[in-house]
C-alpha cells in the first residue's frame, strides 16, 4: 500500500501526552474529510494504544514513545504506536477482553476497543524489547466527492 | 477534571465534564468515591452531558463506581452519555449492568 502522506512524532511516556496524541491523529485524519464518528473512533483507538505505551510499557520509568500517522492509498489511515518497554510474553492472551495486568484503574478493554473501532489491528511484541501496535481504518468516501 | 456534585434528597447527582482518559481517571474516581462515602446515597445519577471524550479508562471508572454503589446497597444510572462515550461503553457491554437513560 503506497504511502501518500505521513507524520512522525516522538514523546516521553507521560500521561499528559495522551490527549495530545489523539488530537494529533484526529487532525491528521481530517485531510480525508471523515465523519465525526470516524474521527472519534480513531481518537479512541489511538488513546488506547498510547495509554498502553504509557501505563504498561514503562511501569516505573519514563520512556520513549513514537507515533507514526500514515495516509495510504484508497483513503486508509494507518497509525503505528511503538515503545521500547517491557513487551508482552503472550500477545494473544493480552488481546482477550478483560485481560489486564494493571490495577483496578484498568478495565482490560483497550485491545478490544482498538479491534472493534479499527479495521485492522496488528500487535508485535518482544519481552524486554518493546511493542509495536499497527492499526488501520479506511475512511469512507462521502457523497459528491 | 471537574466533577460537580449535588444532592437531591437521597440521590447524588454527579456531573463529569471534559476528557475522561487515563490521565484524568484517577482523580475522577477518587472524587466520586469521596462524595459517595460522604453522602451514602440511595441512588447515584451520573450526568455525562459535558463529557467530551472517554476510552477504556472511563469503563473502569464506571464499573468501580457501580460496584461501590452496590456495596452500599444503592443503585446507579447514567444520563446524557454522548455518542462517543456510548460507543465505548457498549463495546464493553456496560449496558448489561448499568442503566443508561
Ligand atoms: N505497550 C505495551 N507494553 C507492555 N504490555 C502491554 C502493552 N500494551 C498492552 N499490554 C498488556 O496487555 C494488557 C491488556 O491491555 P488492554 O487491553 O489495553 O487493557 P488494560 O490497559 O486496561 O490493561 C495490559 O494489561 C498489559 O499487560
Ligand atoms: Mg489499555
Amino acid at each position: 500500500m503506497k504511502k501518500e502522506n505521513y507524520v512522525s512524532m516522538e514523546f516521553p511516556s507521560c500521561s499528559a501526552n495522551e490527549g495530545f496524541a489523539r488530537a494529533a491523529a484526529a487532525c491528521f485524519a481530517a485531510q480525508l474529510d471523515p465523519t465525526l464518528e470516524e474521527i472519534n473512533d480513531i481518537k479512541t483507538a489511538v488513546s488506547e494504544a498510547v495509554t498502553n505505551a504509557i501505563v504498561h510499557a514503562y511501569p516505573d520509568t519514563i520512556g520513549k514513545v513514537v507515533m507514526r500517522l500514515i495516509l495510504r492509498e484508497e483513503r486508509v489511515v494507518e497509525i503505528v504506536v511503538k515503545d521500547w518497554g517491557v513487551g508482552m510474553e503472550d500477545v494473544e492472551r493480552a488481546r482477550e477482553p478483560m485481560f489486564t495486568t494493571g490495577n483496578e484503574e484498568r478495565a482490560g478493554m483497550g485491545f478490544t476497543i482498538m479491534e472493534s473501532f479499527m479495521d485492522v489491528l496488528k500487535v508485535r511484541s518482544t519481552p524486554g524489547k518493546g511493542t509495536t501496535v499497527t492499526m488501520r481504518r479506511k475512511i469512507a468516501r462521502r457523497g459528491g466527492r | 477534571m471537574p466533577v460537580i456534585c449535588r444532592e437531591e434528597g437521597r440521590t447524588l447527582v454527579a456531573s463529569v465534564s471534559g476528557e475522561l482518559d487515563h490521565h484524568q481517571a484517577k482523580a475522577v474516581m477518587e472524587e466520586l468515591e469521596r462524595r459517595i462515602d460522604q453522602a451514602l446515597p440511595r441512588q447515584l445519577t451520573l450526568d455525562l452531558e459535558k463529557l467530551t471524550f472517554t476510552d477504556s479508562s472511563g469503563i473502569a471508572v464506571l464499573l468501580r463506581t457501580w460496584r461501590r454503589m452496590g456495596q452500599i446497597q444503592g443503585s446507579m444510572r447514567v444520563i446524557h452519555a454522548p455518542a462517543q462515550a456510548k460507543r465505548v461503553f457498549r463495546a464493553a457491554g456496560l449496558e448489561r449492568m448499568i442503566r443508561f437513560e
